[in-house]
């Protein structure tokens, strides 16, 4: 789950992080009084949308008066910004963080993660951040520094140091931002968090330093032992189509396609999606059917993609194991035809577990469906359909 | 033989009593798995599915002496279960639980340090050495023993390559699934090791996913592998977006690390063949051993 920045920095700083005042706003009117309480000469104004790239796509702005930071608020609340990161519908603005601006001297990029291959938490660092960082990481590498946190110590005051060292920080600086990864690795940890990155952790003009901008994101896997996350979720950031399959604990993701798809298995729905796309298609969506699904979720996954206009043609791929058998998923597709119709052909592959029944339920039932031998007959059936030849 | 698990394989279930770990120990059994025991904290001194069953897993160990451990304990109580089963010395785990927070995996992944324990998982569907032993939730039938180890970190992906491979009359010497959580027990390399080192594999076919960067670091281990047996790999996710998580698989990747272009290039750069897609992973596999 990815929280907004406000909410990330209101997160950090009761963990001792400096970061800027700041008030969140909905409204222009809100945004100008915004300014006028926080006081200043000069305010941010900042589309909160997840995503980054925000400052090049014209979501963050600087003002000089409170009228401004209601102007700058009224051009953004209400459009949908599209930045480097959004795709091309871009994510609709409902909300604005007004902050009070900083003279920024230097820009340092500070990242803490999970670095898979070791298994532990790990600080990047590097002391040029800013928005080219990704750029300038895949340019010169060895710019960006690494600090990996054994579980059984925490992170050491004196790493900490040595990496504000690295950074170029000297004296009073590298104390602070020392200071600063603890409270990063405190939130990290308290919060179940799988990343809190700070681009850029500015070093202003008067030498203090700042968190001028927050990305976090809290693992979905922990989420229940964080019930104060639920009212930081963000419907506005979620598809209508991603909030109905993750009641169904589906995962989904829609694509540009008009091909539904529904696999049993991430890996094999990826499997899926290159194979499409080698044989001329494009899938509309990637969705995964979880091993513990039943007919009744895959049902609403069926019913889903044959509501779903773009689509043509559904690709049902299922792989029975020892949990999910094909005959579940044979009676969630049957239960969505009967309803919905089945106005689309409809692919389906079933191999593994419960083969044999899923195969004679669809026909029972006279659920008009295409069985495929394996994988690849079933990819080419599946893009002949989408383009009208089945 | 295979790798991991054989005839003699003593194998005990963590979380025996749960109803998906029942039906599949059951399965198990049926198989030829030698389970001896199942450990569930309040139902110790109870008897499942005729096994003994124990509080704690040292307990189960003086009594019963298992060589394995299969982990079915929902995601709140997996890491202390794994925890356990490291501290009980067990020399295998296998821990089929979905959905466990990553900071908990860190914590087991610090206590496997320097223990005695080899953990397969978490998010696995286990290992399979057919018609000999399965520690897992893998349907039984399209396994025959035969020539060739598989090592995925996709279950369905396993299967399908279980199923090319046993069409094709190759078998299976050895299947495992490393599981598809960011932080996990056994790599690929460590499996690649022991296939390379059984006489039962003949070849090892590899399944990797976007995310992390398990598949290059496998690379650089057949960089500098002695091993002749041939190695086909295949990766999913060429065409998935790489800003948007897929399910398990792609994660929090900074820097743009964890595509699928740059694994492939890397495994081939190392002398794997790479399989064009999922559905010619055997058929790869049949030629790279020779086969018409």
């Amino acid at each position: 789950m990815n929280l907004h920045e406000y909410q990330a920095k209101e997160l950090l700083k009761a963990y001792g992080m400096p970061v800027p005042n700041g008030i969140a706003a909905s409204t222009p009117e809100e945004a100008g009084k915004a300014a006028a309480t926080l006081g200043g000469s000069a305010w941010v104004v900042k589309a909160q949308v997840h995503a980054g790239g925000r400052g090049r796509a014209g979501g963050i702005k600087i003002v000089k008066s409170s009228k401004a930071a209601g102007d700058a608020a009224q051009g953004m609340l209400g459009t949908r910004l599209v930045t480097a990161q959004t795709g091309a519908l871009g994510k609709e603005v409902k909300r604005v963080y007004v902050e009070a601006a900083c003279e920024v001297a230097r820009e340092i990029y500070l990242a803490a993660l999970i670095d898979r291959s070791l298994g532990r938490i790990a600080f990047l660092a590097s002391s040029e951040g800013g928005e080219d960082i990704e750029a300038a990481a895949a340019a010169t590498p060895d710019k960006i520094h690494k600090l990996v946190i054994d579980p059984k110590t925490g992170l050491q005051d004196a790493d900490a140091k040595a990496l504000a060292a690295d950074l170029g920080l000297s004296g009073v600086q590298a104390d602070t931002a020392a200071k600063a990864m603890a409270s990063v690795y405190t939130a990290f940890i308290e919060n179940d968090a799988s990343l809190i990155e700070i681009n850029p952790l500015a070093i202003t003009t008067t030498g203090e330093l700042y968190a001028l901008d927050v990305k976090m994101i809290v693992d979905d896997n922990a989420i229940y032992r964080h019930p104060e996350f639920e009212k930081l979720w963000d419907e506005a950031e979620v598809s209508a189509e991603e909030i109905e399959a993750h009641r169904h604990e589906l995962n989904y993701v829609a694509m540009d396609g008009n091909i539904g798809v529904m696999v049993t298995g991430a890996g094999l729905a990826l499997a899926i999606l290159d194979m499409l796309k080698d044989l001329g298609g494009e899938a509309a969506d990637f969705m995964d059917v979880r091993p513990v699904a039943t007919r009744e979720q895959v049902a609403a996954g069926i019913r889903m993609l044959l509501a779903d206009a773009r689509v043509k043609a559904i690709l049902v791929v299922t792989m029975g194991g020892g949990v999910l058998r094909c005959d579940t998923i044979a009676e969630g597709i049957a239960i969505a035809c009967k309803e919905a119709g089945g106005h689309v052909p409809m692919i389906v592959r079933a191999a593994g577990t419960g083969k044999e029944l899923a195969e004679l339920a669809l026909n029972n039932q006279g659920i008009k469906v295409t069985f495929a031998d394996d994988l690849a007959d079933a990819a080419r059936k599946a893009v002949a359909a989408a383009k009208g030849g089945a | 033989m295979g790798i991991l698990i054989d005839a003699d394989t003593k194998v005990l279930c963590q979380g025996l009593t749960g109803a998906t770990a029942t039906r599949l120990c059951e399965r198990a059994i049926a198989y030829g798995t030698r389970m001896v025991g199942g450990v569930v904290p309040g139902k110790g001194g109870q008897s499942h599915l005729h096994l003994p069953v124990f509080e704690t897993v040292a307990e189960a160990v003086r009594e019963t002496k298992p060589d394995a451990t299969a982990i079915f304990v929902p995601p709140a109580n997996a890491a202390a279960a794994m925890i356990e089963a490291i501290e009980a010395e067990l020399a295998l785990a296998i821990c089929v639980t979905e959905r466990i927070p990553v900071l908990d995996m860190v914590r087991v992944k610090s206590a496997l340090e320097g223990s005695k324990t080899r953990l397969i998982g978490p998010n696995s569907q286990g290992v399979i050495t057919p018609d000999v032993c399965k520690i897992g939730v893998m349907p039984e039938r399209p396994h025959t023993p035969g020539r060739v180890g598989i090592v995925s970190r996709s279950a369905t992906l396993n299967y399908e390559a279980v199923d090319q491979t046993t069409t094709l009359h190759l078998g299976q010497s050895t299947s495992v699934g490393i599981g598809g959580d960011p932080v996990y027990g056994m790599s690929f390399i460590d499996c690649l090791k022991l296939f390379f080192a059984d006489d039962a594999t003949e070849g090892v076919i590899l399944i990797g996913e976007i995310g992390g960067t398990a598949e290059e670091e496998a690379a650089e281990f057949l960089k500098t592998a002695k091993s002749k047996k041939p190695v086909v790999a295949y990766v999913a996710g060429i065409n998935a977006p790489t800003d948007r998580r897929m399910g398990h698989a792609g994660t929090v990747d900074v820097f743009g690390e964890g595509n699928a272009a740059a694994k492939i290039e890397a495994l081939q750069a190392a002398g794997a063949i790479i399989a064009p897609n999922a559905a010619d992973m055997g058929t790869t596999m049949r030629k790279a051993l020779g086969g018409r």
